[in-house]
C-alpha cells in the first residue's frame, strides 16, 4: 500500500514578497513531506510568518510558486477555499468566532463548506472536544473561556475540517505562561498521531522534542535548516548561534 | 503584530436623541421627566380646555400614522440602501467603490431639505407614484448614505483575524461575511442605526412640505383653519417628544436585549 517515494505535501520554489520596500521573503525555498514536522524559528521580521501564511495564500507572493499537495495555489484556475479546506491555520490571537458557541465554532464550516449534515458535524466535534479535553465547554462562549483552553478549541476547529497538514502561526504567543504547556500538549499528541505540520514557534523545547527539521530564517531568508538534534547543538552558520544564544 | 480581536468596538454617533441608559443616571431622570412631563401637560391641557386643545388631539392621529409610515418605510429602505452602500464602500472593484463613494459624498454634502424638494420634482418627471412613495424614497435615500458609512465602520471594526480564520477554514469571502462577519457587525451598529432612527422620525417633519399629511402638516392645517398657531404647534411638539422619548427608550432596551456583548473578557 504504501510507496516508498515521499509525497511532497508543501512544496515552495523561489517565493518572494515585498511589504512596499520591506523584502519579506526573499527566493525562499523549501518542501515539507507527508507526515513531516518542520519548526520553523527567527527573530521577529524575519519572514517566517509570512512563509507560513503564504502556504494556505493568506499571503500572497510576489513571485515564486507554492504547490500544496501538488497543486499550484496562485494558479489562478485553483480553487483556493479548496485546498483550503485541506490546510488548518492556527493563529497566535485564535480567532474563534466569538458571537458563536465552542461547538458552533468548530460545526460551522463542517457544515456549509464540507457539507456534512448538523449531526455528524456535531458529533466529530464533539469527539475533537474530547480530545483536546474540553467537551464540558461546548456551549460557552469563547469569551468565557482561558486563552489555552480558546487555543485549544481553535486547533479543534482546524482539525474538524479533515486537514492534511496544519499550519500554526504563534500558538502560543499570545498566552500567559501557565497555559502554554496545555497547548503544546496538544499539538505533541497531535504530531504522535503523524499529523504533518508547519510551525513557527518561540517554544525551543517543542522544537527539539517534536520537530523533525527545524528551519532558521531571517530578514526573509532560510538562513540555516537541519534536525533539531544538530541544529541546536552545533549549527553552522554564525547568525543561527548568535540568535541561539540570544533565546536558550 | 497580533490583533487582540478581544476588545469590543464601539462607534459613537451623537445625531439622534439621547439614548437613555441606566447608567447614566443624570439623563435616565431627564428622560422620564420629559416624557411624564409632557404626556401630563397634553392631558392636562385638554382636560381643562378642550377647545382648542382636545380638537387638535382628535385632528392630528391620522398625521402621526403617516409619520409612522414615512419613517418606518424610509428606515426600512435606507437599511438595505445602506447595507450595499457600506459593502460597496469596502469593495476592491474600484467601480463599485467609486459609485458607493461618490453617493456617500454627494448626498452627505446636500442639505436634507433640499434632497427633498429635489428627489420629488425629479421623480415626478420620471414617474407618477403617489407622494407619500417620493416622500419615503427622498429620506431613504439621504438615509442610506448615513447607513452606509455607519456599516462600512461597523464592519472594518471586526478584527481582520476574523475573516482570515474563515477564509482559512474553506468559505468563501461571501460565507465569511454573511456567517462570520457581518453579525458581528450588525451588533455593533445597532446603537448608531437606533440613533439614526430617531434622527429620520425628527426628520421626517420636513416632507410636509411636500403635500404629504404627516404629523406636522396636519397641524398646521388645523392651526391655519383655526388660527391657534401657538395652541397647536404646542400640542405637535409635545406629540413628536413622546414619540421620540418613547422610541429611544425602546430602542436602548433593545440594546440592552440583544447586544448582550459576548465579546467582552
Amino acid at each position: 500500500m504504501s510507496t516508498s517515494v515521499r509525497r511532497k505535501m508543501v512544496e515552495a520554489r523561489e517565493i518572494s514578497k515585498h511589504f512596499g520596500a520591506l523584502k519579506a521573503l526573499d527566493r525562499v525555498s523549501f518542501e515539507v513531506y507527508d507526515g513531516e514536522k518542520v519548526v520553523i524559528i527567527g527573530p521577529s521580521g524575519s519572514g517566517k510568518s509570512t512563509l507560513l501564511r503564504s502556504i494556505n495564500g493568506l499571503e500572497t507572493v510576489d513571485r515564486g510558486r507554492i504547490l500544496v499537495d501538488g497543486i499550484d495555489i496562485h494558479d489562478p484556475k485553483t480553487d483556493i477555499n479548496k485546498v483550503r479546506e485541506e490546510v488548518g491555520m492556527v493563529f497566535q490571537a485564535f480567532n474563534l468566532f466569538p458571537h458563536k458557541t465552542v461547538l458552533e465554532n468548530l460545526t460551522l464550516a463542517q457544515v456549509i463548506v464540507r457539507k456534512r449534515s448538523r449531526g455528524e458535524a456535531a458529533e466529530r466535534a464533539m469527539g475533537l472536544l474530547h480530545k483536546v479535553g474540553i467537551p464540558e465547554k461546548a456551549q460557552a462562549y469563547p469569551s468565557q473561556l482561558s486563552g489555552g483552553q480558546q487555543q485549544r478549541v481553535a486547533i479543534a476547529r482546524s482539525l474538524a475540517m479533515g486537514p492534511k497538514l496544519m499550519l500554526f502561526d504563534e500558538p502560543t504567543s499570545a498566552l500567559d505562561p501557565e497555559m502554554i504547556g496545555e497547548v503544546l500538549e496538544v499539538m505533541k499528541a497531535l504530531a504522535r498521531e503523524g499529523m504533518t505540520m508547519v510551525v513557527v514557534t518561540h517554544e525551543m523545547g517543542f522544537a527539539r522534542e517534536v520537530a523533525d527539521r527545524v528551519i532558521f530564517m531571517d530578514s526573509g531568508a532560510i538562513v540555516e535548516e537541519g534536525a533539531p538534534a544538530h541544529f541546536f547543538t552545533s549549527p553552522a552558520q554564525e547568525r543561527t548561534k548568535l540568535f541561539l544564544s540570544q533565546i536558550l | 503584530m497580533a490583533d487582540k480581536g478581544q476588545r469590543s468596538p464601539v462607534i459613537e454617533v451623537g445625531d439622534g436623541a439621547a439614548i437613555p441608559r441606566p447608567s447614566d443616571v443624570g439623563l435616565f431622570t431627564a428622560w422620564r421627566v420629559a416624557f411624564f412631563g409632557a404626556i401630563a401637560a397634553v392631558a392636562y391641557l385638554a382636560v381643562t380646555r378642550p377647545d382648542p386643545y382636545f380638537r387638535i388631539l382628535t385632528f392630528v392621529p391620522d398625521g402621526i400614522l403617516v409619520t409612522f409610515k414615512v419613517t418606518v418605510g424610509a428606515i426600512l429602505l435606507a437599511l438595505i440602501l445602506g447595507l450595499f452602500t457600506g459593502l460597496g464602500r469596502l469593495a476592491k472593484n474600484p467601480v463599485i467603490n467609486g459609485v458607493a463613494s461618490l453617493y456617500v459624498e454627494v448626498i452627505r454634502g446636500i442639505p436634507l431639505l433640499v434632497q427633498i424638494f429635489y428627489i420629488y420634482y425629479a421623480l415626478g418627471r420620471i414617474v407618477h407614484i403617489p407622494d407619500i412613495y417620493s416622500a419615503v424614497i427622498a429620506m431613504a435615500i439621504c438615509y442610506g448614505a448615513y447607513m452606509g458609512e455607519i456599516f462600512r465602520a461597523g464592519i472594518q471594526s471586526i478584527p481582520k483575524g476574523q475573516m482570515e480564520a474563515a477564509r482559512s477554514l474553506g468559505m468563501t469571502h461571501t460565507q465569511a461575511m454573511s456567517h462570520i462577519i457581518i453579525p458581528q457587525a450588525v451588533k455593533v451598529v445597532l446603537p448608531p442605526i437606533g440613533n439614526e432612527f430617531i434622527a429620520l422620525l425628527k426628520d421626517s417633519s420636513l416632507v410636509s412640505i411636500l403635500a404629504v399629511s404627516d404629523l406636522l402638516r396636519r397641524g398646521r392645517e388645523f392651526a391655519s383653519e383655526s388660527f391657534t398657531y401657538f395652541e397647536t404647534y404646542t400640542v405637535v411638539a409635545l406629540i413628536y417628544l413622546v414619540i421620540t422619548l418613547f422610541f429611544s427608550k425602546l430602542i436602548g432596551l433593545m440594546e440592552e436585549r440583544v447586544g448582550v456583548d459576548k465579546r467582552a473578557s
